[in-house]
């Protein structure tokens, strides 16, 4: 019992006990109401939130494909590499730990702000790549010092491996990372040290070696840690390419040129099949692979023998005295002179008030003589191709040189090729606004002035002569097995002109006054190909006008000059001649005289290629260099071929396998 | 056996000790041990379904606790009275040394490290107070409760503790304790204008107050006041709170299945933000569960309230209630983003020693109040045996 004086105290308890509770009870419910909201009314949106906090989608980029050769050997695969990433969302000071980071191995300052560049750029759990194929030295400093690092993580991953290096590098082209430029919404473009073929077979064939990238969906958890993989979809790996070149021949050309600044292409001449494109000096794709440096990207960009271009497709030299098999048949052709009708060479032509020499002015000689078609070429004498342009006149030269492939890109399927000109009397008057002189016919009859042709098309002329006038086309990619060989078309020259020239083109190398006669002798002593014979045209072609002045002071000898002012040495050839299969072409830059310095390469390869015989015969296997076995290659999905190459129309007895 | 001869025999204050056993409200301590079932089993699932880290010695921290309670239960309540001011003036002492230390140490000091158990004074100091202030008013009529002078001594015993409090720096016990205290001081029959005028200086003084708050306490209203403020700093929690129970939805994810609190998402899963744990993997349903055990808890504390026949124990009993509604109330609503994160644990279910025992002590006194609920105090509190 509560005394009565207290009975006051007691009923204002009461009351006040019932505010409070009453109090107390509209907060419980104002906590019930807000765990409503929250959990039913809110329930999915949350529920939404909560999934995207926990679940990762991560694509795994596909294995690229591999570029194979014709025999199914690498010419670019991949192989493992180590890489240091830095995951922004993770490196909350990311300046400071780029700095740490730079004490334990090399990270330069341009590439320091590339990577602040991609940070900025990239969505903050995107790790971007710091450095790529880290020795053991350095990935074990950054392992130990990773409680220093935060956000640093060391990856396991691919990398481009070229076996050839810089030995198909212009045909190849190269890896590299992805530029703003290449972001086409494809999201395995925005994968960190994603490459993607910026040039020549790895840029056309981009999407096929690329694949489809996969993903997973992973389970982080707060610090973006993965705690395990939720559902995984695989990608497609890349497939592989196959091409028509072969390693052997490619790898021996390319070291064959050694430091020249050149180009070799070398074609079957009834499949059209690259065998050999070559392009030096070359560049190593690996350092783009890696990233190039401004030095190194200066010094590619710089260097007067422009390693950078790929002048197999892009080089446009003036054909010089190989064009004069165009115009000897042009001449056929067209009726302006029979294959025995002579023209004399006294050393020079006179023509429109002014002396045209023939090289042989400047030799012990003086002069040709009388001289006929096949000697002429032979021989290579100006004066008779001056007085057959002249008779012709620049358009019906055009007429057989077009059938021939010049003047238009090949087709061989690389990009940045070139057309080079064979000009025509409207395309000056269109080009300039200046009507054709008959000069100019002269400089067109032996290959200078305005016309210009690539190596390749150098090559494909060879082989439209070779194969005696079919519309041969060259091609880098192989056909899978068993696919049926091309029907070639035939150009419509009659055999018996192309008979002629063939025999021009045989005395250049075998004749006893040809200009090849000293280095382009096949040298076969096996009993299977002694005896084997090449036919070619030489030619070279001046890079520098000799002046009246020059001339009077007596011709300099090339080796005098300055490398930049030395003829272009130029080769077309093909073998064998008694039953032709392979057709070339060389281009040497400055290298003086065609039949000094490119026939000699041109023999060599042609040499090498008879020996392997890559059209006819499959590789041996002591010849196959085992793949390092740290390569790997896209899926089975691509048709590998080592079987023999599809047979080759057999060329009809008689030699002139006009169709 | 009747009523009355019960009531006599409690009200003479001689009880035997088998006698208040009888008398304990071993309901109370049912529901008690319902709410910490919970939190059991929260631990047990916050430490990955193991009893390491917090699960195990929790329950022993609890058992000891339940200990506790029996004993401060059986004390004679005149006992508790007459010491009242003791125990409050050795808790503010203690608060004093923990102080001193933090200013040697240079850093937030909340404990005392007594070699055997970890004492954080400022817990103590919610029991402490309401009784003190309950000693204080035991006996004073609503005519001297008007009277001004008469609340100076409670607003300073109030003050200072809270002031210390804060030094530590522990914003959110302070918060407790000074609206335990008011609640005290409510109940007492302090007028209502007068807590009016204090909450207008309270509101007006904020802007003095502000500068002087730590930047984190800053930060922390700042952020509860727009939780996008800053999604990866201080926002972050609060927003992950929030999206760990709302994806729980009706039912929960699952006892341990809560993604939120199994991935660390979600920050101090085991102490501030338990609740956010338990309503993520039990649901709506859970969480309700849990509000309803508390509710029942409180309503025993209102019981006992009323069926007191002395003002001590009906002011302990109220002020224990208004504390503990206090606690629950303040974690649940910051953890649902109502309030700002002022860092205060969930009773009964955070893991945590000297909040635990100091929340057993309290129930002890509760239970301590019910058992002498008619016990005579003389008018001045003191013994009349």
């Amino acid at each position: 019992m509560i005394a009565t004086r207290d009975s006051d105290w007691t009923k204002m308890f009461n009351r006040r006990a019932a505010i409070l509770g009453g109090a107390q009870a509209v907060m419980v419910a104002t906590l019930v109401g807000r765990m409503y909201y929250l959990q039913v009314l809110q329930a999915e949106r949350y529920r939404t939130l909560a999934d995207e906090n926990r679940i990762n989608i991560q694509l795994l980029p596909p294995p690229r494909g591999r570029i194979l050769d014709r025999f199914g050997q690498p010419l670019a695969a991949n192989k493992q590499q180590f890489q240091v990433m830095v995951i922004p969302e993770q490196a909350p000071k990311i300046g400071q730990t780029l700095e740490i980071l730079s004490q334990l191995i090399d990270v330069p300052d341009h590439e320091r702000e590339r990577i602040l560049k991609e940070v900025r750029r990239k969505r903050s759990f995107v790790p971007v790549t710091i450095k790529q194929n880290l020795t053991w030295e350095e990935m074990a400093r950054i392992q130990v010092n990773a409680p220093d690092l935060p956000g640093i993580v060391v990856d396991e991953g691919l990398t481009r491996y070229y076996p050839l290096a810089g030995g198909a590098s212009h045909l190849l082209g190269y890896v590299a990372a992805v530029d703003e430029a290449d972001l086409t919404g494809d999201p395995l473009l925005q994968l960190p040290g994603f490459k993607i073929g910026k040039l020549g077979v790895e840029k056309i064939y981009d999407m096929q070696l690329r694949g489809k990238g996969g993903t997973s969906e992973v389970e982080v958890n707060a610090v973006g840690r993965a705690i395990r993989e939720l559902e995984r979809h695989e990608g497609e790996p890349g497939a592989d390419v196959t091409l028509t070149i072969d390693e052997r021949l490619q790898r021996y050309a390319a070291e064959r040129l050694e430091d020249e600044s050149a180009s070799v292409n070398v074609m079957d001449i009834y499949t059209g099949e690259m065998l050999v494109m070559v392009s030096n000096p070359s560049y190593d794709p690996h350092v783009f692979a890696r990233g190039a440096t401004p030095a190194e990207w200066k010094a590619l960009q710089t260097d007067s023998h422009a390693p950078m271009i790929n002048k197999s497709i892009a080089g446009r030299y003036p054909p010089g005295s190989t064009f004069k098999c165009v115009v000897a048949l042009a001449a056929l052709e067209h009726g302006v002179a029979g294959p025995e009708a002579t023209v004399n060479c006294p050393g020079f032509t006179t023509f429109g008030g002014r002396r045209w020499y023939c090289w042989a002015f400047n030799q012990p000689t003086r002069a040709h003589g009388n001289i006929n078609m096949v000697q002429a070429i032979a021989q290579s004498c100006d004066c008779y191709f001056y007085e057959m342009a002249r008779r012709l006149g620049v358009d019906r030269v055009a007429l057989v040189a077009k059938k021939l492939g010049l003047g238009d890109i090949t087709g061989v399927g690389l990009p940045n090729e070139q057309k080079g000109l064979m000009p025509t009397e409207a395309w000056k008057k269109a080009a300039t606004g200046e009507p054709w002189q008959p000069g100019e016919n002269l400089n067109i009859g032996i290959g200078q002035g305005q016309v210009t042709v690539t190596p390749i098309q150098l090559a494909q002329l060879a082989a439209r002569f070779a194969n005696g006038g079919l519309a041969v086309k060259p091609t880098l990619i192989k056909k899978a097995a068993g696919a049926e060989a091309p029907q070639l078309e035939s150009l419509g020259f009659s055999p018996q002109n192309m008979a002629v020239v063939h025999e021009g083109m045989f005395e250049v190398i075998n004749g006893a006054r040809g200009t090849a006669r000293t280095f382009a002798k096949l040298k076969f002593t096996d009993p299977e190909r002694k005896g084997w014979t090449m036919s070619g045209k030489s030619g070279s072609v001046q890079t520098h006008r000799i002046t009246k002045a020059e001339r009077d002071a007596g011709v300099k000898k090339q080796e005098e000059l300055p490398w930049e002012e030395r003829d272009h040495a130029l080769f077309i050839a093909y073998a064998p001649t008694e039953q032709p299969r392979y057709a070339m072409s060389v281009v040497v830059e400055h290298g003086a005289h065609g039949s000094d310095t490119a026939s000699p390469i041109a023999r060599d390869i042609m040499m090498k290629v008879l020996e392997y015989d890559p059209s006819r015969k499959p590789r041996v296997e002591e010849d196959v260099v085992a793949a390092a076995p740290a390569m790997t290659g896209g899926g089975a999905i691509a048709p590998t071929s080592t079987a023999p190459a599809p047979a080759a129309p057999v060329k009809p007895a008689g030699g002139d396998g006009h169709e | 056996m009747s009523d009355g001869f019960y009531n006599a025999r409690l009200r003479r204050g001689d009880m035997a000790p088998t006698e208040k056993l009888f008398q304990l409200s071993w309901s109370l301590l049912f529901w008690v041990c319902c709410i910490f079932a919970f939190g059991f089993a929260m631990l047990y699932s916050a430490g990955g379904g193991s009893l390491q880290p917090w699960a195990g010695p929790q329950l022993v921290k609890f058992i000891v606790g339940v200990g506790v309670v029996l004993v401060v239960a059986m004390v004679d309540i005149r006992i508790l009275l007459q010491y009242a001011y003791v125990f409050y003036g050795l808790v503010l002492i203690l608060l004093v040394v923990v102080d001193v230390k933090g200013i040697i140490g240079m850093g937030a000091q909340r404990w005392i490290d007594l070699g055997v158990i970890t004492l954080q004074p400022s817990e103590l100091m919610k029991p402490a107070l309401i009784m003190a202030l309950a000693r204080y008013f035991q006996g004073v009529g609503i005519e001297d409760i008007g009277r001004p002078i008469n609340l100076l001594v409670p607003v300073i015993m109030t003050l200072v503790p809270v002031a210390l409090i804060i030094k530590e720096p522990d914003l959110g016990t302070a918060l407790l304790v000074l609206m335990s205290a008011a609640g005290v001081l409510f109940m007492a029959g302090v007028r209502m204008w007068k807590f009016a005028l204090v909450i207008a200086v309270g509101l007006g003084a904020i802007p003095v107050i502000w500068p002087f708050l730590h930047d984190y306490q800053q930060n922390r209203v700042l952020t509860f006041l727009n939780p996008e403020r800053d999604p990866l700093g201080d926002g972050y929690h609060i927003l992950q709170s929030k999206i760990a129970l709302g994806s729980g939805g009706l039912f929960g994810k699952g006892f341990m299945d809560g993604t939120q609190s199994r991935l660390n998402f979600l920050p101090e899963k085991q102490t501030d933000f338990i609740f956010t744990m338990l309503a993520e993997e039990l649901g709506m349903v859970g969480a309700l569960g849990l509000l309803a055990l508390y509710v029942i808890v409180l309503i025993y504390g209102y019981s006992i309230a009323f069926r007191c026949r002395h003002q001590f124990g009906r002011l302990v009993a109220m002020g224990l209630t208004t504390g503990f509604f206090l606690f629950f109330f303040i974690n649940i609503a910051m953890v649902m983003g109502l309030l700002p994160v002022v860092g205060v644990t969930l009773p009964f279910i955070s893991y945590g020693g000297t909040s635990l025992l100091t929340l057993m002590l309290c129930v002890g006194i509760l239970m301590n109040v019910h058992v002498h609920r008619d016990i005579q105090i003389s008018m001045r509190g003191g013994i009349d045996f």
